[in-house]
């Protein structure tokens, strides 16, 4: 459903947007040669026509030729995934396993100095867009200290269709920079989700209704109200997934890395629309992917819904 | 109680949020903060002498003057001149001005749609909740920055490459306020399914009150303070947003500099040494969303009586 | 020696304006294998008291003096005895079981951590006692059930289960917080002779904290009453229900309905108005009062109500019959009683009168015309105009951001749309003064006001429109018993004088019969009975009628 919806929107995209041959023969072609053009291209074809074929070659990965770089647009793709992906990864990584500790330790210490400090900071977090992060971090660490590299991937080892800086010294270097810088947005996001959370449900009736059947304050924090806690926090690191991957869109203009994001920006400079729409595609994609494990896990976590399923299906 | 007469001012003087507002440092500070930006965005003329905009006043010789206190400082240039020797201080003042006009428009453009929307889809319900909703989720499954991106590459693609640099901010306003209404939308929807079935709601029903009356007289009011809270945190989002995408070099254009231009353009000093063209405005940035999200988040606090 | 003993126990809410002393100097001794009951209204600080013994007091509330001494421990003295008592020797049942278990834990799994925090048992084995214990509390397949999530459990059965988990490591001492008030009549019975059977069987002191009379009549050996953090009286309960030595206690126990008998009027000791029911309706002098003419002013047809699920997809859940062909005439002038217990579809049955709601099948007839089917808007209005509605939650039913003023007015103005505002003024100074507010009332928000306070409020905004029908869904059983009183007259005096017509819903029978000529009675959304009150009471014709009659917790009961 949403998959159709943002397939339609991308396919309007690529028709209604500025005239398609103009943008692919110069000036000078006469009439006749652009009807013909129009014609093996298929665009004369009825829309629903020609929405099915983009549907059908979208769901084959084909998405045209890029009119800036004169090269197809799966190629471009295929080329940047990988960098893309490993940067979304790590940064992902980063920022729900300490978003989710520092907001779990603020959520239980409500006061307390080292609290207020994680939250004063989190908040200058959300305040600090990521391109100034990433500035400040290109200035501090590559600019004056010149300990990690300001640009670009380092080494890549390819294997096969994957290329990786996993395994080189300077690829791991690389990625340090713009996957700190990327993470700290939604970082900070998780903290103060998890935390509102957390806070929320120690002063439910069940929180106290154990805490009289003298429960562990341990066996509260981490049993009874870190589990409930984290329910909605699946939702949040399936949207932050997603959001990583816009994001990194920033975070590769800033340190040049060659990632489906720059690919991107350069593409909405240029009206570049093969490549916005396969962008678009790709990321609804995602999004789709990633909501359907966001249920599974909902399925295995929280009981009510799995009694509710099953009662349905038996 | 007493039988003093309850003017609005002695109402606001005695309500909760006054008084956790004197108790608050953080919120104080930084509504003095925002008033003085506000303040010195919009009487810009009067705060500095320096135009930047003026051609005539500009001097290539005052190029790259260092901020005051350095050692090739010029007292005249608080913070220093950039590439083309305007005054730093002046041009970030006139840029701000540029963010917060874009910021303030975009989110009052995504409020009024948002719980426009939002309002009237859970007082209705029904088919057309169910479209509005699934809408949102649609368009909540695309980050706001790709879709402000999305938004300007496509008007990029219907106006002509003349008119874009005039129509530029426009297009921004839309394409930050498009990307952030489903926020307003969710929000005043869920508020308003909870107000809906309170009894005010039935009973001015059954006295015959029509329902776009109850939907602006009744529930609006009451469903205005979360409303609020996401607007004060969607101003401070829309800014970064108007920076990020001045930044990408898809917004306002370098002509009328807004606080991401400046930023944008004052990076290609950073490795030459000439820090100041995008340190000091990064940091009026982040000073102003800072600034703003402190706010936000002290009235989230306040008037969210689940956490008191 | 006594078991629990209470010494000077102050309390105090250190709140912004002003500090609120929730106990004072509170005295109370409890003995094994007594039940006490704490007595009194809200405010009264009877759940302080309980959760000072736990040390459980909410922020920003704080013990400032006196002491509590368990079986010779000072819970106070030091503040690790606490953690060694809670739940091995006192045990806490709180009022909604809805939301006092884990809900992403089993119930089991809730038990055996209980058990193990307590006692050094080995999984097996504290499996085994956690069944044995859902036994005794009267879970059936205790072992099947076991591994079930609490969302699985009724409302009953989940506060058997919270029983059975504030027992399960043998506490002496059981603060039982309103454990009934969440729950229908005939499960609260079941609950409460539960606590009375395992105070027996094991010996326990019970602290049973409720606003109910009935319920203390019928199951405390002792009560305690307080008001407003005093302890006013405590004594063996018949003494205090019957001979009450203070005024306090006088006026609490005259304000509740009496379950054996009808009577006129509720007597209100505290402040008995000089002049009632006559110079006091300002109102009657606007009113163009309808003769009552011996007719059905309310013909409920075959009225039936399903709830469609189905709309969402997700849920396959079956459409929900909430009212299912129900008939019954009111006539006008009369006082027409619906009762039943939750989910009987009483409410759904008011808002389809009052037009909320339509109906699935069958019609209602207002003055001979079927108000079910009426299309214009316009038409709408005059029906709109004659049926107005109090109800339960003064909290919601009145719009915060509005002035009272404001609020009154708002039906004057629309079905008198030629009036002057200078006259509204005095129409709204007329219609709070019947309802015993004062004028100044008018330039406050609801905020400022009581719960009994509110319900006048809505009663001015209904008796704005003149209407001819009232129809009042449960509109004191948010209240305290006191002010129920009030309220009640005051229903009871406006329809004398102004020849109203009531739809009375309440769950709550003894306030029925002292309201109705004629009840209604529900289960299921299907009509058992209608009858005449008093042959109601004296004569249920049927069983569950009578059921409802033998479970509900009679203060009179006391004298048996």
């Amino acid at each position: 459903m949403v998959m159709l919806v943002v397939a339609f929107v991308s396919f309007s995209l690529f028709n209604f947007v500025g005239d398609p041959i103009n943008n692919m023969v110069g000036e000078e072609t006469s009439d006749e040669e652009r009807a013909e053009l129009r014609e093996t291209l298929g665009l004369t074809d009825p829309i629903y026509v020609q929405f099915s074929r983009f549907v059908v070659n979208a769901s084959k990965g084909e998405f045209g030729i890029s009119y800036q770089l004169r090269r197809p647009v799966s190629e471009l793709i295929s080329e940047r995934l990988p960098a893309t992906i490993e940067l979304v990864l790590v940064s992902a990584l980063i920022a729900l396993v300490s978003g989710t500790l520092l907001g779990v330790y603020t959520g239980i210490n409500r006061k307390g100095f080292l609290s207020d400090a994680i939250l004063a900071i989190s908040l200058l977090g959300v305040s600090l867009p990521t391109f100034v992060i990433g500035i400040l971090f290109i200035y501090l660490f590559a600019v004056i200290l010149g300990v990690l590299p300001s640009f670009g991937r380092g080494e890549v080892v390819s294997l096969g269709y994957w290329s990786t800086g996993f395994l080189t010294l300077s690829g791991l270097k690389a990625i340090i920079l713009p996957s700190v810088t990327l993470s700290l947005f939604q970082m900070t996001y998780i903290i103060r989700l998890v935390r509102a959370e957390m806070m929320e449900i120690l002063q439910t009736d069940y929180i106290k209704f154990a805490r009289a059947r003298g429960i562990s304050e341990k066996s509260i924090h981490y049993k009874h109200a870190l589990k409930n806690g984290l329910i909605p926090v699946i939702t949040i690191a399936g949207i932050n997934i997603g959001t990583l991957i816009a994001f990194s869109i920033i975070t590769e203009t800033v340190f040049q890395w060659p990632g489906m994001g720059f690919l991107f920006i350069q593409a909405v400079q240029f009206v570049d629309i093969p490549i916005m729409s396969a962008y678009l595609v790709f990321i609804a994609f995602v999004f789709v992917m990633i909501n359907f494990i966001v249920d599974i896990l909902y399925y295995f976590i929280d009981p009510r819904i799995r009694v509710k399923a099953e009662a349905v299906s038996g | 109680m007493d039988n003093k007469k309850l003017t609005w001012f002695n109402r606001v003087k005695d309500s909760d949020i006054y008084y956790s507002f004197i108790k608050s440092p953080t919120a104080i500070v930084s509504t003095f903060i925002l008033i003085l930006i506000f303040f010195c965005s919009f009487f810009v003329e009067f705060v500095t002498p320096y135009n930047p905009f003026d051609p005539s006043s500009l001097s290539l010789m005052d190029a790259f003057t260092p901020p005051s206190w350095t050692e090739d400082g010029l007292a005249k240039f608080i913070l220093g001149t950039d590439g083309q020797g305007r005054d730093m201080f002046a041009t970030i003042l006139y840029g701000s001005r540029i963010s917060l006009i874009v910021g303030f428009s975009a989110v009052i453009f995504a409020l009024v749609l948002g719980v426009g929307l939002g309002l009237s889809a859970g007082y209705f319900g029904g088919k057309y909740e169910m479209i509005v909703m699934r809408l949102t989720d649609v368009q909540l499954t695309v980050p706001s920055i790709l879709m402000a991106l999305l938004v300007d590459g496509i008007a990029r693609g219907i106006i002509s490459r003349e008119l874009h640099d005039e129509m530029a901010i426009y297009v921004l306003i839309f394409a930050i306020g498009i990307s952030e209404w489903p926020q307003f939308a969710r929000v005043s929807r869920a508020a308003t399914l909870v107000e809906k079935n309170k009894d005010y709601v039935s009973a001015s029903t059954i006295i015959g009150v029509s329902n776009l009356i109850i939907m602006f007289k009744h529930i609006l009011p009451n469903i205005l303070r979360p409303v609020l809270v996401i607007g004060t945190i969607g101003l401070a989002l829309a800014i970064i947003a108007e920076a990020t995408l001045s930044f990408l070099g898809v917004g306002v254009p370098p002509t009328t500099p807004s606080l991401g231009t400046l930023i944008r353009l004052g990076n290609d000093f950073l490795f030459s040494g000439e820090w100041w063209i995008t340190f000091f405005p990064a940091i009026f940035l982040v000073i102003l969303a800072f600034s703003i999200n402190l706010l936000g988040d002290w009235m989230r606090d306040t008037l969210n009586p689940k956490l008191n | 020696m006594t078991f629990l003993k209470i010494n000077n126990l102050s309390v105090n809410y250190e709140m912004r304006r002003e500090t609120v002393y929730a106990a004072k100097k509170v005295n109370i001794n409890v003995e094994k294998g007594e039940i006490l009951g704490l007595v009194g209204e809200s405010g009264s600080g009877k759940s302080t008291v309980g959760n000072a013994i736990i040390n459980l007091i909410d922020e920003p509330g704080k013990v400032s003096g006196g002491s509590i001494i368990l079986d010779g421990t000072d819970i106070y003295e030091n503040p690790e005895n606490i953690l060694k008592l809670r739940g091995k020797k006192i045990g806490l049942i709180f009022q909604d079981p809805q939301t006092s278990l884990n809900p992403i834990l089993t119930i089991g799994e809730q038990l055996i951590e209980t058990i193990q925090t307590h006692l050094k048992l080995s999984t097996e084995e504290s499996k085994n006692r956690a069944i044995n214990l859902l036994k005794e509390v009267g879970i059936k397949d205790a072992e099947k059930r076991f591994d079930n999530y609490p969302h699985q459990f009724s409302g009953g059965m989940r506060q058997r289960v919270v029983i059975s988990l504030a027992l399960c490591c043998e506490p002496e001492l059981l603060i039982a917080d309103e454990p009934t008030t969440a729950l229908d009549v005939s499960i609260q019975s079941q609950i409460l002779d539960l606590i009375k059977k395992l105070t027996k069987e094991r010996n326990l002191a019970v602290i049973l904290i409720t606003h109910d009379m009935g319920v203390i009549s019928e199951t405390t050996d002792r009560v305690a009453v307080m008001k407003n953090g005093d302890l006013v009286e405590i004594g063996p309960t018949k003494e205090i229900l019957t001979k009450p030595k203070e005024i306090y206690t006088k006026a609490l126990v005259s304000s509740v309905p009496p379950t054996n008998k009808k009577i006129d009027r509720f007597k209100i000791i505290e402040k008995e108005n000089k002049s009632q029911g006559e110079t006091n309706i300002k109102i009657l002098n606007r009113w163009t009062k309808k003769e009552i003419i011996n007719q059905d002013l309310v013909k409920v047809k075959n009225l039936s109500k399903t709830f469609d699920d189905s709309f969402f997809i997700e849920s396959t859940k079956n459409s929900v019959m909430a009212v299912d062909d129900v008939s019954f005439n009111i006539k006008e002038g009369e006082s027409f009683g619906l009762v039943g217990e939750s989910g009987s579809g009483k409410s759904t049955i008011a808002k389809m009168i009052v037009n909320l709601y339509s109906p699935s099948a069958g019609d209602i007839d207002f003055d001979n015309v079927c108000i079910t089917k009426i299309n214009s808007s316009k038409e709408m209005m005059k029906f709109r105009k004659q049926i107005q509605m109090i109800f339960q939650d003064p909290y919601s039913s009145l719009n915060g951001r509005l002035k009272v003023k404001d609020i009154v007015a708002e039906p004057i103005k629309l079905h008198n749309s030629s009036i002057s505002s200078k006259e509204i003024d005095s129409y709204i100074y007329d219609l709070l003064e019947s309802v015993e507010l004062t004028q100044q009332s008018a330039e406050r928000y609801p905020h400022e006001f009581s719960g009994g306070q509110r319900q006048r409020i809505s009663i001015a905004r209904a008796l704005a429109t003149q209407p001819r029908l009232l129809v009042c869904d449960e509109p004191t059983s948010a209240l305290d018993v006191s002010i129920q009183a009030q309220i009640l007259n005051l229903l009871k005096d406006l329809q004398e004088q102004l020849n109203l017509t009531i739809l009375f819903i309440s769950h709550d029978l003894p306030v029925v019969r002292q309201m109705c000529d004629q009840i209604a009675v529900l289960k299921n959304g299907k009509l058992c009975e209608v009858s005449k009150t008093e042959e109601l009471f004296n004569k249920p014709s049927h069983e569950y009628t009578k059921e409802l009659l033998t479970l509900m917790p009679k203060i009179e009961s006391i004298y048996n």
